[in-house]
């Protein structure tokens, strides 16, 4: 760093640590979606083909995730319905 | 019985090839009796960065499918004793390779030789799959750089869930990060992902840094492979990382800049 750059104000991080916390928000969320079941993306289809018989949602309207802890599994289901 | 040792990184362009070349030839140096195998048919270049180029007569694809033997399509490397190398196919597609095709010929080639390099292509299609399938060890080269992060990861990924001993509940394939193309200047100036960045996102063992160098360049333009240049850093770095991976303890080297002078640093040089 030379004199003048010393002056100037440097308060945005660097591209660097953007890089890496991008990177490690990208690779936590594919390595979540590497170890669910491959049935999973089809039972999320059909629970949305399901839903939209009564309610007319879109896809991004429902969320499935599955966790798993110790012992058990959760099958979490999100739902947003439309305002009427 | 060989160690088959499979280079890959998803990604391409990131220095697989080179890196093959340089391990393999390190290893045979050693004295260990090594074949470095090319897995990307159709696109093949390792003969081109060996500097054996005209001596390919018969290939991978002719092997597998019996119209060569292996001593046939084998090049014994003329500047390092116990090296040999195993072309590509460049008329076929990766379709040509199949898990039978490629067990036959890994298992024959395990009786004589102690370590097999194998020279994954890029992506993550059937060659890429086939060249890590049979690995006991796996070299993953990645660029300080997002892209490459990103697809190393998923090649871990596979690496753990689509290989053979994966498949059979063996122990798992060892892992070695290898990152290449590091520019310590770029990294300290806050413009590039750190060795310690890209061991914490990847979370595997560092097996070395190769620091971006003239040398590569110079080395694939002369067919040469890198590590036999002893004057440049990117060949000391991939000799430490040979060390390494026998199993040897070596100092990370060319990772840190070269400290400024007062005057140097006050005047921005």
């Amino acid at each position: 760093m030379g004199i003048f750059e010393f002056f100037k104000s440097k308060k945005e991080p660097s591209s660097a640590s953007v890089a890496k916390d991008r990177l490690q928000i990208i690779v936590a969320h594919e390595r979540s979606q590497r170890t669910q079941p491959d049935y999973l993306p089809q039972m999320q289809q059909e629970i949305i083909d399901v839903i939209r018989k009564y309610v007319q949602v879109e896809s991004d309207d429902v969320q499935i995730q599955l966790d798993n802890t110790d012992d058990c599994s959760v099958l979490e289901l999100n739902v947003t319905l439309p305002e009427k | 019985m060989a160690k088959i040792i499979v280079v890959t990184s998803g990604k391409g362009g990131v220095g697989k090839t080179t890196s093959s070349a340089a391990i393999g030839t390190g290893l045979a140096l050693k004295g260990y009796k090594t074949a470095i195998i090319d897995f990307d048919v159709g696109l093949r270049n390792l003969d081109l960065i060996m500097g054996c180029e005209r001596r390919v007569v018969y290939d991978f694809v002719n092997v597998i499918n019996g119209e060569a033997s292996l001593t046939q399509a084998l090049i014994k490397d003329k500047r390092t004793k116990d090296l040999y190398i195993l072309p590509a196919s460049q008329t076929r597609d990766k379709d040509a390779l199949t898990h039978e095709g490629v067990e036959k010929i890994l298992t024959e080639m395990s009786q004589e030789f102690d370590y097999i390099v194998c020279d994954s292509p890029a992506g993550i299609e059937r060659g890429a799959q086939m060249a890590l399938y049979f690995a006991d060890v796996a070299i993953v080269a990645t660029n300080p750089e997002v892209s490459s992060v990103r697809d190393s990861d998923r090649i871990l990924g596979i690496l753990q869930s689509k290989s053979r001993r994966a498949e059979r509940g063996e122990a798992p394939i060892e892992e070695h990060l290898l990152l290449t193309r590091y520019n310590p200047e770029r990294v300290s100036e806050g413009e590039m992902l750190s060795v310690a960045d890209v061991e914490e996102i990847l979370a595997i063992p560092l097996l070395g840094v190769i620091p971006e160098s003239e040398a590569v360049l110079k080395a694939s333009n002369q067919g040469t492979p890198v590590i036999l240049d002893n004057d440049a850093v990117a060949g000391q770095a991939y000799a430490d990382a040979v060390d390494r991976l026998l199993g040897e303890e070596r100092p990370l080297r060319f990772t840190d800049i070269q400290k400024k002078g007062f005057f140097k640093r006050l005047l921005g040089g």
